[in-house]
């Protein structure tokens, strides 16, 4: 695509798109260190990651400024304007997400200060293969952004699904413990929160995928029951 | 040529169809099919040069006062051929006015400015004839302004009252179509605004087709916008589409800004 001929509103918008960019990456990292300080029991991992919120989001309220300003002072148009709105709401998505990553290390440090019980983090296979999923799903509708890839993003609104289907198998996994020994229940709930919390992840990724597409192809297609097979 | 592929949500008022227009051996329009639909405000961009106020004074035959011009093609009102044998340029254009991007009133009486054209066509009562003129004032959003001073010169106006006393003066021989070329381009903002805002209540009455370069403009008054580029039309649909999710890749470069 060719340059703006106004220079500084090309580079104000190339700015924008790395902040975009920093914050999920920040994100990514945010979940990916709040899951390891579960599985590793590791405490000042879970505390490093609930401080490094503020990151994120002082980074939203960056981005919403600068959208801001792009608006006001350049009425952009066509795919420039779909940007400016992708990113707008592109970083409410990542700011939740952060709160998640923050909220699982929240969980993680409370079942760190109780006595290791089972069920455990680390023991349940289920918990893994979700925080995969939804950091993979992450991953890829960032990926799909920068690379202005629709069918990328179409293809992470589709992977929603499998990571519904584990939550819902190790919420009767987790049912099970509860109603087995019910002196579980506290650390079991916590487990459920944070199955819950990345099932989320994959919900805000899935937003994120469908705004890549509006801002690719110009349509939307949030608050399909299905999405669509194809573009 | 067919008919451009475009569900409109009102009847055709003009409809044009291969209209190529030569100045010498100079091409300024190629093969240009558009259908204006009625009582919509269909907005014309395009950089300088693109053929757009070429196109809009073909509409009510402006063009053929320029020597050497050469134009080809069909262009309906109505239905009916207005480059056909039996069509009077006159009344053609008292069907089809013009607002031009310089205010032009004549150095006469605000009275008479509006008069002029029903003069012209024929009207003496001077009931009547202050009726048209309360009546053309009011459409142009002046009449509050200027009703205790109808006598005094409109050069002594402001800009932006001259520029609606030149739409007052368009709208006083009833037209169907009234063509703007650049209406508000020297007005300030508040001026701009008050005829934006006029536009939208004369869209009620009249088809409007309007050339400007400020595409927040096209953008905020129009219905339709067709882009224009080296005398060809790229892309014409209904405006909040094509400022949001135009289709050709030409479209998107000048609307964003991505242009030489």
């Amino acid at each position: 695509m060719p340059q703006h001929t106004d220079r500084a509103y090309e580079q104000q918008l190339s700015s924008l798109r790395g902040s975009v960019l920093e914050m999920g990456g920040l994100v990514e990292d945010q979940i990916a260190q709040a899951v390891r300080a579960l599985t590793d029991s590791n405490a000042t991992l879970a505390n490093v990651t609930i401080e490094r919120d503020h990151t994120v989001n002082r980074l939203d309220v960056e981005i919403d400024e600068l959208c801001l300003k792009i608006l006001a002072l350049h009425q952009p148009a066509a795919r420039d304007l779909r940007l400016i709105t992708t990113a707008l709401k592109i970083t409410t998505d990542l700011e939740r997400i952060g709160d998640m990553a923050a909220h699982i290390a929240e969980r993680a440090l409370e079942l760190d200060a109780e006595p290791p019980h089972e069920p455990k983090a680390d023991s349940m296979i289920d918990l893994p293969l979700i925080a995969n999923l939804a950091r993979s799903m992450l991953h890829r509708s960032l990926d799909a952004f920068v690379r202005e890839d629709a069918d990328l993003a179409l293809e992470v609104c589709r992977s929603d699904d499998a990571i519904d289907k584990l939550h819902a198998q190790l919420f009767q996994a987790l049912l099970a413990f509860m109603v087995g020994d019910p002196t579980t229940i506290a650390r079991t709930m916590r487990l459920l929160f944070v199955s819950k919390y990345l099932e989320r992840v994959g919900d805000h990724a899935t937003n994120i995928a469908e705004m890549v597409i509006f801002l690719v192809k110009g349509r939307s297609i949030r608050h399909m029951d299905v999405p669509p097979r194809e573009l | 040529m067919g008919a451009p592929a475009l569900q409109l949500d009102s009847p055709v008022k003009m409809a044009v169809r291969g209209l190529t227009v030569r100045y010498g051996e100079a091409a300024a329009l190629h093969e240009v099919t558009l259908d204006v639909p009625e009582r919509r405000v269909t907005a014309l961009i395009g950089p300088s040069g693109c053929g757009k106020s070429t196109f809009l004074r073909c509409l009510n035959r402006m063009n053929d006062t320029i020597r050497g011009v050469r134009i080809t093609g069909e262009v309906t009102l109505d239905g009916e051929n207005i480059y056909g044998p039996d069509v009077d340029p006159v009344e053609l254009r008292r069907r089809v006015g013009m607002v031009f991007q310089r205010s032009n009133p004549f150095p006469k009486s605000i009275f008479d400015n509006v008069a002029f054209g029903p003069r012209i066509h024929g009207v003496k009562d001077p009931v009547a004839l202050r009726e048209i003129v309360e009546r053309g004032l009011r459409q142009a959003a002046l009449w509050e302004e200027i009703e205790d001073r109808l006598d005094s010169s409109a050069l002594d106006l402001s800009g932006g009252q001259q520029q609606r006393l030149c739409i007052a003066r368009a709208l006083a021989v009833e037209p169907d179509v009234l063509l703007m070329d650049e209406p508000a381009s020297a007005l300030d903002p508040i001026a701009t605004a008050k005829i934006e805002e006029h536009i939208q209540e004369l869209k009620e009455t009249y088809t409007i087709v309007i050339v400007t370069h400020n595409m927040q403009q096209a953008a905020r008054v129009s219905d339709f916008t067709a882009y224009f580029y080296l005398g060809r039309l790229i892309e014409f649909g209904p405006t909040d589409r094509v400022f949001t999710n135009p289709t050709k890749q030409e479209t998107e470069d000048y609307i964003t800004g991505r242009f030489g």
